[in-house]
């Protein structure tokens, strides 16, 4: 074919640069579909967070709460909201440190990240526990265990994928290739902190 | 970019290992998109003929009005795992395996985006068919609450195992959630983002456009079914009350939830087959698709207004009068866009010059069978006439016009259209034809009759009937064995074609089209260097090339 293809397939400057470009292409798609994954999955969520309201605003004030329960308790879960809303800036430092090349920065605020995601799912474990009610008490029970537990699930997958990118920022030369699983993660990151703060209003504040 | 950045092959893409030739791939967790296709489609095609098995026993109880050939609880769990199978198993990744292996050639790609993820999602259909299947095995039979496994009659567990047939049901419709999911994001990413240099929007295929519309739907629609699944399996199995009306819990909105996702699903099924069709018309007619841009836009249209239908199929569920109205007037809405491809389509092929292939031939019955379910559809839109005949086999005879006439016959324009270029061989065009007239006949043979039973009265999902309903009974059950009878000269033509049909040649049909420029079967690469285009597609009658011959020249994308 044309003279140019011969040439960049024999300069190796211009090899590097297409391999370049091939893989910044390839990172851009993941994170495309990476985004209409997240959207995908924020469906589902508006579909339970609709399925509340919907069984909220059709039962009478008296029948909502399990027998004996008069509401949630609001202030241990104002802590947990705090800290995971917090977390989401300090993702946000370390990859702004991952930016800069600075590596020790990068996981000590990852790091940190993991701890308040690990405090909130400790939260979440001991509210669990003190509360006088189960999965099958009626329909809020129901619904609060699935949005809570659905949502919980969401932090755990998101901590251990925390812990498989500090695991891989030890590996050398790791990020030559771009930083897709740092920036997948901590937007998924975001996606699970603004999940949290709609179903903090609907669950916890709208009583 | 220019095209040049592209001619070099990444080294993290080694070549496949496997022989691009042996039949074996097609059993290999290959990664080739077109690979990957087939096997889709071949799979697909084994549900197909599973599921119309089970039609053909339930037509055999119908032939006569007593429950005679199997009992009422065989017959229930035989029309749930019909629908079923033909949905989930059947037109999804039969439509995801048409997808996988013309996207990429249609716009110019060496594969999907995520070619990985894309062997996964299919690897995942024989997974959920086998646990969907395994239900007949287990106690108490499969589900038999029909394929929208309405609550409070899918909450029922008489054998009181955590493993029955509904349970089963819901795991099998998760997974295919799942799949369809990773499905749909790789060839949305495909779409927007590996499309050849110069292949802007208005220069793409309509199948495409077609494609991306139902991807979309599903990446919509999906997660609704997904919540009301999981809720309803917690109901099944863990004691929830969420669609228990004893307990609280509220089984319209689980309707709801299913409607969500299940209506906009036929146009999931649909789109694309209003794609083959705007490709199919061109090449036989010689003409430009009619009105291109106005059918491209159209389908995103249905994909908006198909999202706000879905009470339609709620009219007889305690609706409020006001939401009646207002998707009775949505519905109506949505037959404009879809009136638009219609119109088009009969433009095109308006004096054309026309070859009577038997593609072209399982289009235009397509075609027509898609107009009469259209007709019938516009009348079960007014909600006065849908509670008359709700639940009756009115409403069987619509929705079989559209997912056996239209789909059906579509995908056959697909498979015979595009054969040539999948094998590098050509089929018997008698055999073909033999086919076609079968599967017309059949269909209407079938399906015409039901829409006199259901005005009558025949409600549907019954085993045994009035003798009054007889006649008309008989003569579907008839269609019905003649459309068994059909898919035989399609086998026969299918297999022996691909092992010793005649060499086809690159382009038989003379067909304008990226994927028609490349050898057949397509190399593994699909483009030894990817084109440019420069043109509109569909440009018959013109001179002006698709693609560019001078890449050096070609101006960026």
């Amino acid at each position: 074919m044309s003279s140019a293809n011969v040439e960049s397939a024999i300069d190796p400057q211009a090899l590097n640069a297409q391999v370049a470009h091939v893989t910044e292409t390839e990172e851009d798609n993941r994170m495309f579909g990476f985004i209409v994954f997240l959207l995908s999955e924020s469906v589902i969520f508006l579909s339970f967070f609709v399925g509340y309201i919907v069984y909220k605003t059709s039962a009478s004030a008296t029948d909502w709460f399990p027998a004996g329960f008069e509401g949630l308790e609001i202030k241990a879960p104002l802590i947990n909201t705090i800290v995971l809303v917090s977390s989401s800036f300090v993702i946000y430092f370390a990859e702004r440190c991952l930016h800069r090349e600075n590596l020790w920065g990068f996981r000590l605020f990852w790091l940190l990240t993991m701890a308040m995601g690990s405090f909130f799912l400790y939260g979440q474990a001991v509210e669990w526990m003190s509360l006088p009610f189960g999965f099958k008490s009626g329909v809020f029970g129901g619904t609060f265990y699935l949005l809570t537990g659905f949502h919980g699930l969401h932090v755990l997958t998101g901590v251990l994928l925390q812990g498989i990118m500090l695991g891989r920022s030890f590996i050398p030369n790791n990020y030559a290739e771009g930083e897709y699983g740092v920036a997948a993660t901590s937007l998924f990151w975001h996606f699970v902190d603004v999940i949290w703060i709609v179903l903090f209003l609907l669950i916890y504040l709208w009583q | 970019m220019s095209n040049a950045l592209l001619e070099v092959e990444s080294p993290r893409l080694p070549p496949q290992p496997e022989t691009p030739e042996s039949w074996r791939r097609f059993f290999t967790f290959s990664t080739d998109h077109k690979v990957i296709g087939i096997q889709y489609i071949v799979t697909a095609f084994v549900f197909f003929l599973f599921g119309g098995i089970l039609a053909m026993v339930m037509r055999g109880e119908l032939i006569t009005p007593e429950a005679d050939l199997v009992d009422h609880t065989v017959y229930n769990g035989l029309f749930t795992m019909h629908g079923t199978i033909m949905l989930f198993m059947w037109t999804f990744p039969m439509l995801n395996g048409l997808a996988n292996y013309l996207v990429p050639l249609m716009i110019g790609a060496r594969d999907m985006a995520f070619p990985r993820l894309n062997a996964v999602a299919f690897w995942m259909v024989p997974v959920f068919g086998v646990i969907l299947i395994a239900s007949f095995f287990v106690p108490g039979g499969p589900s038999q609450s029909g394929w929208w496994a309405y609550p409070p009659v899918s909450l029922q567990n008489p054998t009181g195992n955590l493993i029955n047939g509904q349970s089963l049901w819901l795991l099998a419709v998760a997974l295919s959630g799942v799949s369809s999911i990773m499905g749909a994001v790789n060839i949305v990413t495909t779409i927007f983002r590996m499309r050849a240099p110069g292949m802007g929007w208005f220069k793409m295929p309509a199948f495409c456009w077609t494609v991306l519309s139902a991807q979309l739907i599903q990446l919509i629609g999906l997660p609704a079914l997904t919540a009301g699944a999981v809720m309803l399996l917690l109901d099944l199995t863990v004691g929830t009350s969420f669609f228990e009306p004893s307990r609280g819990g509220d089984p319209v909105l689980y309707q709801h939830f299913f409607w969500f996702y299940s209506h906009p699903a036929v146009y999931v099924i649909i789109l694309p087959i209003f794609g083959v069709f705007s490709e199919v018309f061109p090449v036989y007619s010689r003409k430009p698709l009619f009105g291109y841009k106005v059918v491209v836009v159209s389908s995103l249209l249905i994909t908006t207004f198909s999202l706000i239908v879905w009470v339609h199929h709620m009219f007889a569920s305690g609706t409020p009068g006001w939401m009646r109205m207002l998707f009775m007037f949505t519905t109506m809405a949505i037959s404009i866009p879809t009136g638009i491809k219609v119109f088009a389509w009969v433009a095109t092929v308006w004096g054309g010059k026309l070859r009577l292939t038997t593609a072209m031939l399982f289009a235009l019955g397509g075609l027509f069978s898609f107009l009469f379910a259209g007709i019938t559809g516009i009348m079960l839109a007014s909600t006065p006439f849908d509670i008359h005949v709700n639940n009756t086999y009115f409403v069987v005879g619509h929705f079989h016009y559209v997912i056996n006439g239209a789909v059906v016959m579509g995908f056959y324009a697909a498979i015979y259209h595009w054969f040539p270029k999948m094998t590098g061989r050509m089929y018997y065009e008698g055999l073909g034809k033999l086919h076609f007239a079968l599967t017309f006949i059949g269909i209407n043979l079938i399906f015409l009759p039901m829409h006199p039973l259901g005005l009558m009265g025949m409600p549907r999902r019954v085993a045994s009937y009035d003798p009054e309903f007889a006649f008309w009974n008989v003569i579907a059950s008839l269609g019905g064995f003649l459309l068994g009878v059909s898919t035989l000269p399609f086998l026969l033509n299918m297999l022996s074609s691909w092992s010793r049909g005649e060499a086809a040649g690159d382009n038989p049909w003379r067909a304008i089209g990226l994927e028609w420029l490349i050898s057949s079967p397509p190399p593994h690469e699909n483009f030894e260097e990817i084109p440019i285009v420069i043109s509109p597609p569909y440009g018959y009658g013109s001179d002006e090339p698709l693609v560019s011959n001078n890449p050096a020249g070609a101006v960026n994308p």
